[in-house]
């Protein structure tokens, strides 16, 4: 059970009950789909950048509380950043879920380090970074599916 | 009445349900219909076929080669008996499911398609019921019609009545539902196709292990099972086919054992079913399938049909009772499958929480994406029951259920 809290920790119980930015943007100027052929989750992420910053973000999709919650905490995470501090978020997330398990999460990704607990469910790594990847092809105006495969 | 299967004692027949998961707990196998553990004597069968019979099958005049001959058409008259073919030579072994459909896809399809044609599935197909039909039908201009299903995941049987007609080549169904548990009414359907002169493939991959199948009585053109889901090895499988139809098709692929005579112009091929069965054939998988096949014949396939219903009602019953658990799938005739959702979680979030109690099922589509499409939900939790799955397995996995709650709330 000690394993289960540490991957359902309240703030992915609560994102996952009450997501932020859960709408569709429709003056979104980025946008992406992502996938993950595993479990059939879908994830739309939007985007309004201007002048370099990302100004507003969103989500809309199913998936579990993991995908779910990292997708809504994504989001907050990075409002107000410029894309290349965005896109420097998404590889330290990245880092953090695919870390060896004994490894220290990187404390500067603050609240994200909730998503540390995955490295103990390999199955569920995917779920945790889908968000991210489909934000990473967003940024990027990258008009392909991003999956976790 | 109680039926006269005793999973206890088959149980000590499957090494690996012996062991404990997840710091400590024993583990409790729910995931059947993805595929199935092996009692010892298949695992033994395969040891002594290495240890001692192990040669190129159909070749060499040496006594190793004609053991290992021996034994793998053994094996092939093993899954004659056990499908009630009427000729060994109508048995085709193939790598599983996957492969006997794609094999007439590729023969049968390609020769007999023709633009405008269709080819009849049902909203509750695998994916390997499906692709395979779909890459030929865009290569022949044909198209895929599906028969749907209604509410309670059985065949809309009066629309598969409307959509039988002459344009249709194939109807090509499946015997059990992977997802929803439905038997189907197969022996109905084929005797319909058949009034209109269509034949029928029937994906046996749900069935063979749960149930008796005569593929005579069902009068079935084509069926299609897979070794691995029977407690046997992965990797061999077998396509049944009326010997008619298998001689009239076109070779799968080419290469050595399937040819009569070759030159670099031109070549002429074995009869069926070697005709099928290009490059080495995987014999010591087959002798582990005819091992499974003994194995099932000795406890009886009506026993396990019934043993497996009274254990189905019971895990109906018991999750039905759990609070938020939805059942996907109540046609009157099931196998023992079970499908299911539970309110406010995620199946794959109760798929780790379950894992994290010992308890393994499967989550996510099941290779079903259109069936997901059709009952409206991204993905399921499918619990599915063999012959050494008991009672308590059933209480361990409603118990776990109650844990998913204490995380969720």
């Amino acid at each position: 059970m000690s394993d289960l809290r540490e991957l359902y920790q309240e703030v992915i119980l609560d994102h996952n009950r009450q997501p932020r930015n859960f709408r569709v943007m429709p003056d979104a100027n980025h946008h992406a789909l992502g996938h993950n052929p595993l479990c059939g989750d879908q994830i739309e992420v939007f985007l309004h950048i201007d002048n370099g910053v990302v100004t507003d973000v969103s989500f809309q999709g199913s998936g579990c509380a993991i995908s779910k919650a990292s997708a809504s905490l994504m989001t907050t995470a990075v409002k107000g950043k410029t894309v290349a501090e965005a896109e420097k978020l998404f590889h330290r997330f990245q880092e953090m879920i695919t870390a060896p398990v004994e490894s220290e999460p990187d404390e500067t990704l603050g609240k994200l380090t909730v998503f540390a607990g995955v490295r103990e469910f390999p199955a569920r790594v995917k779920c945790a970074g889908l968000a991210w990847h489909t934000l990473h092809n967003a940024l990027n105006s990258d008009d392909t599916v991003a999956s976790t495969e | 009445m109680r039926s006269s299967l005793d999973p206890y004692r088959i149980r000590e027949e499957f090494p690996i349900l012996r062991q404990k998961v997840r710091g400590g707990k024993p583990l409790v196998y729910l995931d059947n219909a993805a595929t199935s553990q092996k009692p010892q004597v298949v695992i033994d069968s395969l040891t002594r076929f290495y240890s001692e019979d192990n040669a190129s099958v159909h070749r060499g005049v040496h006594a190793l080669s004609e053991r290992a001959t021996l034994a793998y058409e053994e094996a092939r008259r093993s899954v004659q008996r056990f499908i009630h073919a009427a000729e060994a030579r109508e048995v085709v072994f193939v790598r599983g499911c996957t492969e006997a459909i794609n094999l007439v896809a590729q023969t049968f399809g390609r020769q007999r398609l023709q633009a405008g044609d269709e080819i009849l599935l049902t909203e509750m197909e695998h994916h390997s019921n499906i692709l395979p039909w779909q890459m030929v039908c865009a290569e022949k201009g044909a198209r895929i019609r599906v028969v749907p299903i209604n509410g309670r995941g059985e065949l809309d049987m009066e629309a598969y009545a409307r959509m039988l007609h002459d344009r249709v080549k194939l109807v090509a169904v499946t015997h059990v539902s992977n997802v929803l548990g439905t038997i189907n009414p197969v022996r109905e359907m084929i005797a319909m196709a058949h009034e209109r002169g269509i034949p029928a493939l029937i994906d046996g991959a749900q069935a063979v292990p749960h149930m008796p199948v005569d593929v005579q009585e069902l009068d079935c053109d084509f069926y299609a099972f897979s070794g691995h889901k029977m407690f046997g090895p992965t990797g061999i499988g077998a396509l049944y086919g009326k010997a008619a139809l298998l001689e009239a098709m076109p070779p799968y692929q080419g290469g050595g054992s399937m040819i009569s005579l070759v030159t670099f112009d031109r070549s002429t091929y074995a009869p069926i079913p070697q005709k099928f069965e290009a490059g080495t054939p995987n014999a010591a998988d087959a002798v582990g399938l005819h091992a499974t096949i003994e194995y099932l014949e000795g406890i009886g396939m009506e026993a396990v049909a019934e043993y497996e219903h009274e254990l189905l009602e019971y895990a109906t019953h018991t999750l039905e009772r759990v609070q938020g658990v939805r059942l996907i799938g109540t046609a009157r005739e099931k196998a023992s499958v079970i499908s299911f959702e539970m309110e406010g979680v995620h199946p794959h979030d109760i798929g780790t929480i379950l894992d994290q109690e010992g308890v393994a099922v499967r989550v996510g589509h099941h290779c079903c994406q259109p069936l997901m499409s059709r009952l409206g939900v991204p993905a399921t939790v499918r619990a599915s029951f063999a012959i050494y799955n008991t009672r308590e397995d059933v209480d361990r996995l409603a118990d776990s259920l109650a844990r998913v709650r204490e995380v969720f709330g």
